[in-house]
């Protein structure tokens, strides 16, 4: 799945080459340039192919086939995405691709909340494995850029990753952002660091002065940006040192580049305290609240600056140290050096080639190491005698016998008291020939209420008993051979009652008549052949 | 051995300790980083020579070679061929129903030296300590079927596309014996069958990740995982074991070093199949 960017950039390259393919200064009307314009530009090209993966990520989200990913916006997410790596990793770790998916899920959520939850993961995981680039060799990214030099037009490419994963100290996976990734974050030219570092602070401190603390929210995540970007660059050096104490020169270069760096975060780590305290002044004299609460997250942000300043002032001050430490091990630690193994052009083409036979042998000598070791389970005899005198146990093969447990019967009381129920009895006990309206029942439900202090809740009984009993099949009366069935009618009229609300239903006992074709065929599916005396 | 003062003073309990050094690297899951004990032992064996020496010494008695030591990934050991803790094939490949044949153990192996390429493509990635492999289930058996069907092109072109002699199965072109094997028999309810090339490839990885070479990251691709530090050094180990075995029957070249997977061509099936 390399992403391909190479289409979009030599268009910008060579559509700017128009202009420029002459390059006579003022001559025939041509706009001048210079080479200053020229190393500009192609600053320009590779900070714009820097973002070409994140809009392939939109170009691409139709082609998915697993589902309809075009309501996501993917350059957003992949953003997102970044910023959640580049601000949870420090000098130490980075960031946890798991903590990384579960906050990126959520962003994608956002922005479909109708769809499922899985459906997000998936989104999210997708956008991660695209900006670590996983299905190309390399892991990266590549642009072909052009400038246009005396010689001509000249291109060039550029190789660049944004997302990467590392296994900490710990042995632990971790993502970390490349510093085009935090470019792309902050929008800006690939730069000197140290220089954006301090104009990132300046402005910072201008804008604080000047109490735009809006625009200084910006300026702040910027200056942060920097000192991760920053941090980044020092812990590579670093790292380079442990893995091989060759590859640094420590005799000249790294002891000049750790006083400057040590200098620079000194001189940072001053300035910082110097916008923390107007900050902490502002905060505190701020006359609303919004303006407070603004004041408060650039104190935060610019805390985590100085925090990450810390680590990074210790990490280069025990550099020394570490160098040390590293010299001993690899000098002493007898590496066994191994030439570097085309697998793939080594063993796994001329294998394939070969017949069964010979291929068995060379690739068990292969399998053997590269699948590890197995613990053979180590027996003593005692054991095992031990485990062949024990009588099986015996087992009956209908199991134990079941106890019958004493169990309180735990009945619910009766919603209505049986007296509630005789009364209803008698109230629903109609002529079949004489319906009743359902504000009737209930006017004499009440009085016979009121006549009882025994019967409870009777015109709710009522209600419930007449919509249920309205509700029953004229089937199961006939079997049961019922003489009546209980029914309800609404004709429209409106139920005027201070406790219950609804249609006044006509309530009627129907008779059941059982045609001469029903007896003969008892069968309860048919209940059209009954006649129902409606009300 | 060349036990130095230190190692002298308390001989015995060196040698418990070196034993159980020998023993943390036998539960390969276990890491320095987690348990204070074994990071100890490892500070140990890298700061004290005679202690060193009788940590290799267990290992020579028990038929192991210890192939690295690190506070990532702790002591690495290589079973030799001899060694009761070397895995072996027609154990491994017993259990999956096969019959040990010489057919289903170069099947099963192919599926092991497949993930091991996927996960280091390149000659460069195989000696970074810093690099993260990814492999998925699905990926390394597109890969191998890849190489196949070059090697099938290859031998049309060449014209000695014969069919095996049905009196010699032992004399088939491995590539043939793969390409012959389903990817996925149809098991009727979806599940994978184990004799076939994506079921091994499974059991390959899975296998790796209880032995703490691979780490699952997710069920995508038939499930995709992320290669350790202790991976890379027993490939290393692994593939020039192999190497000097092709040597010696002549069947392999030195190359430059700079790689040459990029002449594989993927089709877009195997694309999207990664």
């Amino acid at each position: 799945m390399e992403v391909d960017v190479e289409p979009e950039v030599p268009d910008a390259g060579s559509g700017a080459g128009t202009f420029r393919a002459a390059p006579r200064d003022g001559e025939d009307g041509y706009i001048s340039e210079n080479a200053v314009a020229s190393a500009g530009f192609a600053q320009r090209v590779k900070a714009l192919a820097t973002t070409a993966p994140l809009h392939d990520l939109d170009a691409r989200k139709a082609q998915v086939q697993a589902a309809d990913y075009s309501v996501y916006q993917m350059a957003e997410l992949a953003l997102h995405a970044i910023d959640l790596v580049t601000i949870a990793m420090d000098f130490d770790a980075g960031a946890h691709p798991d903590a990384v998916l579960r906050d990126l899920a959520a962003r994608v959520a956002a922005q479909a909340p109708d769809r499922t939850s899985r459906e997000h993961a998936r989104v999210a995981s997708w956008i991660l494995e695209n900006l670590l680039n996983v299905g190309s060799a390399d892991r990266g990214f590549r642009t072909v850029y052009g400038v246009a030099g005396p010689d001509g037009y000249d291109r060039r490419t550029f190789d660049f990753k944004l997302l990467e994963e590392t296994r900490g100290a710990d042995g632990e996976l971790y993502l970390r952002a490349s510093n085009e990734a935090v470019n792309v974050l902050v929008g800006a030219l690939e730069v000197d660091l140290e220089a954006a570092h301090i104009a990132a602070d300046v402005r910072l401190d201008i804008l604080i002065k000047r109490g735009r603390l809006n625009e200084a929210q910006a300026a702040a995540q910027n200056a942060r940006y920097r000192t991760i970007q920053y941090g980044e660059m020092l812990r590579q050096r670093l790292d380079a040192t442990s893995r091989d104490v060759r590859n640094v020169d420590w005799a000249e270069a790294m002891p000049a580049f750790i006083d400057e760096a040590l200098a620079h975060i000194i001189e940072r780590y001053r300035a910082e305290n110097a916008i923390l305290v107007n900050l902490t002044e502002v905060r505190d004299t701020a006359d609303t609240a919004s303006r407070k609460a603004q004041a408060a997250r650039l104190v935060e942000v610019v805390r985590d600056c100085l925090r990450r300043h810390d680590q990074l002032q210790a990490g280069l001050q025990t550099a020394g140290r570490r160098f040390r430490v590293e010299q001993d091990r690899q000098t002493f630690a007898l590496a066994p050096m191994r030439a570097a193994l085309d697998l793939h052009a080594q063993l796994l083409q001329p294998v394939l080639a070969r017949p069964v036979a010979e291929a068995d042998v060379a690739l068990l000598r292969f399998f053997s190491p590269a699948a590890g070791l197995v613990v053979p389970h180590a027996l003593r005899l005692a054991d095992l005698f031990d485990g062949l005198i024990t009588p099986p146990a015996e087992r009956d093969t209908l199991g134990e016998v079941v106890e019958d447990l004493d169990l309180d019967v735990d009945e619910e009381p009766a919603r209505f008291p049986d007296a509630s129920y005789e009364h209803l009895e008698a109230l629903l006990d109609l002529d079949p020939a004489a319906p009743q309206r359902l504000s009737g029942l209930l006017a004499d439900a009440r009085a016979r209420q009121d006549a009882d202090p025994q019967a409870k809740d009777l015109p709710l009984l009522v209600v419930v008993r007449v919509l249920a009993l309205a509700a029953q099949e004229i089937g199961v009366a006939r079997r049961h051979r019922d003489p009546t069935v209980l029914m309800a009618v609404d004709d429209g009229t409106v139920l005027d009652d201070p406790d219950f609300a609804g249609a006044d239903l006509l309530v009627a006992r129907a008779e059941v008549v059982q045609t001469a074709a029903a007896e003969a065929l008892p069968d309860p599916t048919k209940t059209d052949e009954n006649e129902e005396g409606a009300a | 051995m060349s036990p130095t003062s230190q190692t002298t003073a308390s001989s015995v309990g060196a040698v418990a300790d070196a034993s159980r050094l020998v023993a943390f690297a036998l539960r390969p899951k276990q890491r320095p980083a987690r348990d204070e004990g074994y990071a100890e032992l490892v500070r140990r064996y890298r700061d004290d020579d005679g202690f060193a020496e009788l940590v290799k010494a267990v290992c020579l008695g028990l038929d192991l070679v210890v192939l690295d030591v690190d506070e990532r990934h702790g002591l690495v050991v290589a079973s030799t061929d001899d060694s009761v803790f070397a895995v072996r094939m027609t154990e491994y490949a017993r259990r999956t129903g096969g019959e040990g044949k010489a057919h289903e153990r170069v099947l099963h192996a192919l599926a092991h030296l497949g993930a091991a390429t996927l996960a280091y493509p390149r000659p460069a990635d195989l000696s970074n300590p810093a690099y993260v492999g990814r492999v998925s289930v699905n990926g390394v058996e597109a890969f191998v079927r890849e190489a196949c069907r070059h090697l099938s092109d290859a031998a049309v072109e060449a014209g000695d596309d014969l069919d095996p002699s049905a009196d010699a199965p032992d004399l088939e072109a491995a590539w043939r014996v793969y390409q012959r094997r389903a990817a996925t028999p149809g098991s009727g309810d979806g599940r994978r069958v184990a004799s076939s090339t994506i079921g091994m490839v499974a059991k390959a990885l899975t296998f790796l990740a209880d032995q703490g070479m691979l780490t699952r990251r997710s069920d995508d691709d038939g499930g995709t995982y992320a290669t350790t530090s202790r991976y890379r050094v027993q490939v290393a180990e692994a593939g020039s074991r192999m190497f000097a075995e092709l040597l010696a029957l002549g069947i392999t070249e030195i190359t430059d070093g700079t790689g040459t997977l990029t002449h594989v061509e993927w089709t877009e099936k195997d694309v999207s199949l990664l």
